[in-house]
């Protein structure tokens, strides 16, 4: 898996090296012959490859890496051949605005794509609209990246934090009491689901029994858990993720709370539940998007498609990166154009096709605020599976009945003139 | 003498030309803002370091506190981008003014600890005051201003900021260039070489310390007021004790005891992490690491450390 | 008032893992004098050299094999980097090294072990609280509190007892002494980084109980670590103990109240000692400096 990572940037750097050294192009000769003189069409892709992120950031590119493969087979983009040129942000939002902007200017990408925190998102679309340069915020969930701060050439994929708290609150107070207790991490994700989750729970006429509210990065929950406890919730709602989330379950779980009440989370992913042990693998939240779905077509080729590449089941992460680098071909096949406005212009309203979007509801990208309009997968922690049947579907909502309206978003769109 | 002409001629005339040359090699004059960024930042700190022999591990606050500076006074103040250098300084050289007194009585490790301490406290506050510095999110949502001068309204696109960047550079430089042939920086390497005898020939030696540490935090305060226009964006991670500690590595790889050696050292640390991370995303760290190692254990001198002495044997 | 007392305890808790951390890095400090940077990596090192071998030998077998395996790399990396640094009195260069080594070890074990994280099972019996009211005390740490005094016991009792030992309290006051006086110090110094070293192994694996085990598991706790050898007094020993029990309560009360501050309090407290008592709780005056 390493050397297939390494491989790509490599053979990047040797093009361009054979750009200015003739002697070189016997290297890749492969790759020239078919290119047949044309330059590529480059997708810059930014996500942290190292840090705490790593383990997201690299599914994401897998997954991108796996639609280029698919594209460049039926002819690439617009005739030409696509190539991806990866970077890696470290989580680090000002790292990543740099590599954002060494990839415009230096290697100039047509098109880039990446983030998994909101932070990173949020502050690449921006460097973006700086260049008017189309960006896909692949993760990076916060709201204002399609609300207040959008941007004509910024396009989400994953879900916006109010569409996840709508789709897990919906099911909570479905099939559990309404007796909640909520843990905020403190930082903008955290405070953007807690404001949805708590606002819903208020409107449903139940009982916010308090939020304690944990520094981003904390290892020890103890204080926390202990407050938890002594409140007696019906449901525990977690905004953690990543380390976080992992640190936070199996502290929980040795002080056998996971048996005295519901365990909920707006985003469970593949990687962290895999790094849980089996008794901490518990509680009910939502998937972006899950790999066993039997009736869904194509789902079971992309599966053993990218199981076989990369040895690992794809995981929400690598849907998302998937999705992201297919919609530049189908925007680009749509506009007859890999122009920024006319890219832009054509992936609003854009459907995924069936075989790209492998999820029911028709996923589209929304006009007026760019926010693609994803199936939530809601389901509960499968503890008796192993990996990767870690989770079981119990509903699938469609995104566009979850998102709020780009007008109550606050989202004001202005293409250039 | 003349050698020190002719390099700081070839020096400057580099850094000048640079909008031309630095293309030809692969280069890009984003990447030479940054390295210049730094370089300041680790010639500021090399005066603690280098010259008058405090191992500094927390210069990465004065630094962020500049980038703070800076991008504060744009968000809420005004849009001058020249005022805003000059705040984003001023914050980085009081808080390392008022700090001084706490530190300049500790040496070795000791002075490495407390001056970690600081900054890790630092880098806390802007980590958790979300309403003020954007916490974790960092604080975005400046950006640098076209430039008035009168008779011309410049906008800072990338080789129009390296300028930018050179001129205040230049005055950094100069200043450390100056101090250093007064007698101020006599008496700095005189209790660098050492602080005892320093002592016994009545030189307040902590008061010395307490001025290098402060004009290092005023250099650190300009070098991160250039940084956060650079990226248009500051974070907490700019304050963290690992930037502390690659404004260290900078200064040891290019050599502490020269007047260049930092430049040196930002020069091949910035531009390799730059070049490697593009190579290898995933495995960049190695090579940073491998790059201390080697630094340590061959050129405990520096670069320049290395030149100096074949010249010598020449 | 309750709440208060569950957090100081659950934070002396926190403090003996620190401690131990604390240890590992201060006889390092003191004998080798190397600022290791590197200490938070051989913490991962040991653990997912355990995790690595746990299917194989057990739990029980892991938590041994994998520190004494951290131990050996300890040697080696000894041997063939740290030694370099022993005629350098200024110790900007041992900490500039091991914090490059620290970045390698980091990248390693991510290319070794992939980014995503590893669930580590532990014993189902030691998975569950003991009582009720005291629920977060948990089978599990109660087991490491004794490990971890098992841990110093048996280090405290090696260092007075065993001539190795006594060789090793002598160098920590004295190296050139020890040296005339015939003690192989070559010797004498890799076995005190491998020790250093396995008691950071040690420390991961029970870590990786509470933990994620993750590649950047070692990153905050390097500091934290610095910290407590720093208030316990460096070239103590017991001084570290202390410091390692003191910043985890005081994180642990301060989480209490003010949440947002926990892990900002223990850089408050260190810079108060160096104001105050430079030398640390129980440290010697004049070392490092």
């Amino acid at each position: 898996m390493s050397t297939e990572r390494i491989k790509l940037p490599v053979q990047r750097r040797t093009i361009l090296k054979a750009g200015v050294a003739l002697g070189a192009t016997q290297v890749m000769s492969p790759f020239v012959i078919k290119a047949l003189g044309e330059t590529p069409v480059k997708i810059g892709w930014i996500d942290p490859f190292t840090g705490t992120y790593a383990a997201l950031g690299t599914s994401q590119l897998n997954g991108a890496k796996m639609a280029v493969g698919e594209i460049n087979k039926k002819g690439g983009i617009l005739g030409r051949q696509v190539q991806i040129l990866a970077e890696d942000s470290a989580a680090n939002v000002g790292q990543a605005t740099e590599k954002l902007n060494k990839l415009v200017d230096q290697e100039k990408v047509d098109f880039t794509a990446g983030g998994v925190s909101s932070a990173e998102a949020a502050a690449m679309s921006h460097a973006a609209n700086l260049k008017s340069m189309l960006y896909i915020a692949v993760g990076g969930h916060v709201d204002t990246i399609t609300g207040t701060d959008c941007y004509w050439n910024t396009f989400k994929l994953c879900s916006d934090t109010w569409m996840l708290s709508e789709a897990l609150c919906a099911t909570l107070l479905k099939k559990f009491g309404k007796r909640w207790y909520f843990c905020t991490p403190d930082y903008a994700w955290g405070h953007f689901l807690y404001k949805g989750a708590s606002t819903i729970l208020d409107q449903a006429k139940g009982t916010n029994l308090g939020n304690a509210v944990l520094p981003l990065g904390a290892t020890d929950f103890t204080s926390a858990l202990i407050k938890v406890q002594q409140a007696k919730p019906d449901v525990f709602v977690v905004f953690q993720s990543g380390d976080d989330f992992v640190n936070l379950m199996k502290q929980a779980t040795q002080f056998g709370m996971t048996k005295t009440m519901a365990f909920a989370s707006p985003l469970l992913e593949l990687e962290p539940e895999a790094a849980l042990p089996v008794e901490a693998r518990t509680g009910w939240g939502v998937m972006e998007w899950w790999w066993d779905q039997p009736n869904q077509p194509h789902v079971k080729e992309f599966v053993a498609t990218y199981q076989k590449l990369y040895k690992a089941t794809p995981s929400g992460r690598s849907w998302l990166g998937y999705a992201a680098a297919h919609s530049f071909a189908l925007a680009a096949e749509k506009a007859k154009s890999i122009k920024a406005p006319k890219m832009a212009r054509a992936m609003e309203g854009l459907v995924l096709p069936p075989e790209v979007a492998l999820e029911p509801n028709n996923p589209y990208y929304r006009a007026g605020d760019h926010q693609c309009m994803i199936t939530e997968f809601v389901g509960e922690v499968n503890q008796k599976g192993k990996y990767p049947d870690l989770f079981t579907v119990s509903e699938e909502l469609a995104g566009e009945k979850l998102a709020k309206s780009p007008a109550d978003k606050g989202c004001k769109m202005t293409f250039p003139a | 003498m003349s050698r020190r002409i002719y390099v700081n001629g070839a020096v400057w005339l580099l850094l000048l030309t640079a909008a031309l040359w630095l293309p030809l090699i692969g280069g890009y004059m984003a990447l030479a803002s940054r390295v210049l960024v730094y370089a300041l930042a680790a010639m500021g700190l090399n005066l603690l370091l280098g010259f008058t022999g405090c191992m500094s591990f927390g210069e990465a606050a004065y630094f962020g506190l500049g980038g703070y500076g800076t991008g504060l006074f744009l968000t809420h103040l005004t849009h001058s981008t020249v005022l805003a250098v000059i705040a984003g300084t001023i914050v980085g050289g009081l808080a390392a003014f008022l700090f001084g007194p706490l530190v300049m009585r500790r040496r070795g490790i000791y002075f490495a600890m407390i001056t970690v301490a600081i900054g890790q406290i630092f880098y806390f506050i802007a980590e958790r005051w979300n309403s003020f510095t954007g916490g974790e999110d960092g604080l975005a949502g400046f950006s640098r201003q076209p430039l008035h001068l009168g008779f011309a309204i410049v906008p800072l696109d990338a080789v129009a900021f390296y300028y930018f960047v050179l001129f205040f550079f230049a005055i950094g430089a100069g200043v450390i260039a100056l101090l250093l042939h007064s007698p101020l920086g006599h008496t700095f390497i005189a209790i660098r070489e050492n602080r005892r005898r320093a002592q016994f020939l009545g030189i307040h030696v902590e008061r010395y310390v307490w001025a290098s540490f402060a004009i290092a935090g005023v250099i650190a305060g300009l070098a991160g007021a250039l940084n956060a226009l650079q990226n248009n964006f500051i974070s907490p991670i700019n304050l963290y004790w690992v930037e502390s500690g690659n404004l260290v590595i900078m200064a040891v790889l290019g050599g502490m005891r020269s007047f260049w050696g930092p430049l040196v050292g930002a020069i091949i640390f910035v531009g390799i992490q730059d070049y490697v991370s593009s190579y290898f995303p995933n495995n960049w760290e190695t090579f940073i690491g491998g790059l201390f190692i080697v630094a340590v254990i061959f050129f405990p001198n520096g670069i320049l450390g290395i030149v100096r002495r074949r010249m010598k044997a020449a | 008032m309750e709440l208060l007392l569950f957090d100081a305890f659950n934070g002396l808790i926190q403090g003996t893992f620190y401690a131990l951390m604390a240890l590992g890095l201060s006889l390092i400090i003191s004998l080798n004098s190397v600022i290791n940077f590197a200490h938070g990596g051989f913490m991962v090192v040991g653990a997912y050299l355990a995790y690595t071998l746990a299917p194989y030998i057990g739990f029980w077998g892991a938590l041994f094999a994998g520190p004494i395996l951290a131990g050996f790399i300890g040697i080696i990396v000894e041997r063939t980097l740290v030694r370099y640094m022993y005629g350098r009195p200024d110790p900007i260069y041992s900490l500039l090294l091991t914090f490059g080594f620290a970045l390698i070890i980091e990248d390693v074990v991510r290319t070794i072990w992939g980014a995503q994280g590893l669930p580590f099972e532990i014993p189902s019996a030691l998975n569950s609280p003991v009582s009720t009211t005291y629920f977060f005390v948990t089978g599990y740490r109660l087991f490491v509190i004794a490990a971890i005094a098992l841990a110093t016991i048996a280090l405290f009792a090696f260092l007075r007892l065993s001539r190795f030992g006594i060789r090793i309290r002598a160098g920590i006051l004295d190296l050139e002494t020890v040296s005339t006086l015939g003690v192989n110090v070559y010797l004498l110094r890799s076995v005190n980084f491998a020790i250093g070293t396995l008691l950071a192994g040690f420390a991961g694996v029970l870590a990786a109980g509470i933990l994620q085990l993750a590649p950047t598991m070692g990153d905050d706790v390097i500091m934290a670590t610095f910290v407590a050898v720093v208030v316990g007094g460096i070239g103590s020993l017991l001084g570290s103990v202390l410091g390692g029990l003191l910043i985890g309560l005081a994180a642990g009360v301060t989480t209490a109240y003010y949440p947002a501050a926990s892990d900002v309090v223990i850089y408050i407290i260190m810079a108060v000692v160096l104001i105050v008592r430079p030398r640390g709780l129980l440290g010697q005056e004049g070392l490092f400096e």
